[in-house]
């Protein structure tokens, strides 16, 4: 699946280094309340899903050349993620 | 050899005079009124700091401990981070645990590259390293050259797996156990495991003999 690049402001969680990245969904988390909401007093939900998403790391940074295997797992909420082509 | 022209200006760091920082000033104002209004009491104030400050790093290390000498309590560790901690009677705050276990193989780093997000509950506060701007961009970036800053170099073949803890769970590195350490109890492997070690900054140094 692919990180949405969405032109949201405020409190957002995910950053701009994973954005427009293909990854893996290693782990489904939970439904958590949405820091962009929160951060706005929005206290009462909705709640989203929330993933770990594991990526390569040769493929988020373009000189990386340590090693093919090294990889990056961060948390990502449903409303960031395409599935679209999975 | 001094020769530009100083303008006027207010210090750079604002100080009472007691040496009390802009911040502090801010806060003890802030803490007088809350009190004052009734809002807050003191002594609530105190207790907070007090449960800001007491978990440390022992708390994490006896996890680790627990886990190296029991197996089938580090199979319940790594599946659900949290009630493991509660089995040793450690009351994880934040919403969930996750022991990332390095291996031969694997080697596991933590940094919050959005902030400081840390498990404080079981390691307290972070180091200010940790909450630098430099190590936060660096460790998902060029993660080897930063373990070689902290002294480890990795082999080749070692995988490296970067753990950026942005949202709402919190990650231990669980450390493979020294060498040499296999007629070691709980108490004295307790006192190997480092903070550094359960950040993913070092490993756990072998234990020598004397």
């Amino acid at each position: 699946m692919q990180v949405l690049d969405l032109n949201i402001k405020g409190h957002i969680r995910t950053p701009s280094y994973i954005r427009g990245k293909s990854g893996t969904v290693i782990q489904f988390c939970g439904f958590f309340l949405n820091p962009e909401d929160l951060s706005v007093g929005i206290t009462g939900g909705p709640v989203y899903p929330l993933y770990r998403v594991s990526f390569a790391m040769e493929h988020l940074w373009s000189n990386y050349d340590r090693s093919e295997n090294d990889e990056l797992c961060i948390e990502v909420y449903d409303h960031w993620l395409d599935t679209s082509n999975t | 050899m001094h020769e530009h022209k100083h303008d006027d200006h207010l210090p750079v760091v604002a100080e009472d005079d007691a040496g009390n920082l802009e911040g502090q000033q801010i806060t003890t104002a802030l803490q007088a009124l809350l009190v004052r209004k009734g809002l807050l009491a003191a002594g609530e104030i105190t207790l907070e700091i007090q449960n800001i400050e007491s978990p440390g790093t022992h708390l994490g290390a006896k996890i680790i401990a627990r886990a190296w000498t029991d197996d089938a309590y580090r199979q319940r560790l790594l599946a659900n981070g949290k009630n493991g901690a509660a089995e040793l009677g450690i009351k994880v705050g934040e919403a969930q645990l996750e022991v990332v276990p390095n291996t031969p193989d694997i080697h596991n780093l933590v940094v919050c590259t959005l902030c400081s997000c840390y498990p404080r509950s079981i390691l307290g506060q972070p180091p200010s390293w940790y909450i630098s701007k430099a190590y936060r961009a660096r460790a998902v970036r060029e993660p080897a050259a930063i373990l070689e800053e902290f002294g480890l170099v990795l082999p080749k073949g070692k995988k490296i797996r970067i753990h950026d803890s942005n949202a709402d769970l919190r990650y231990l590195v669980l450390p493979e156990r020294p060498f040499g350490t296999e007629d070691l109890d709980e108490q004295e492997l307790m006192a190997l495991v480092t903070r550094d070690s359960m950040i993913g900054v070092a490993i756990v140094a072998s234990w020598q003999k004397k």
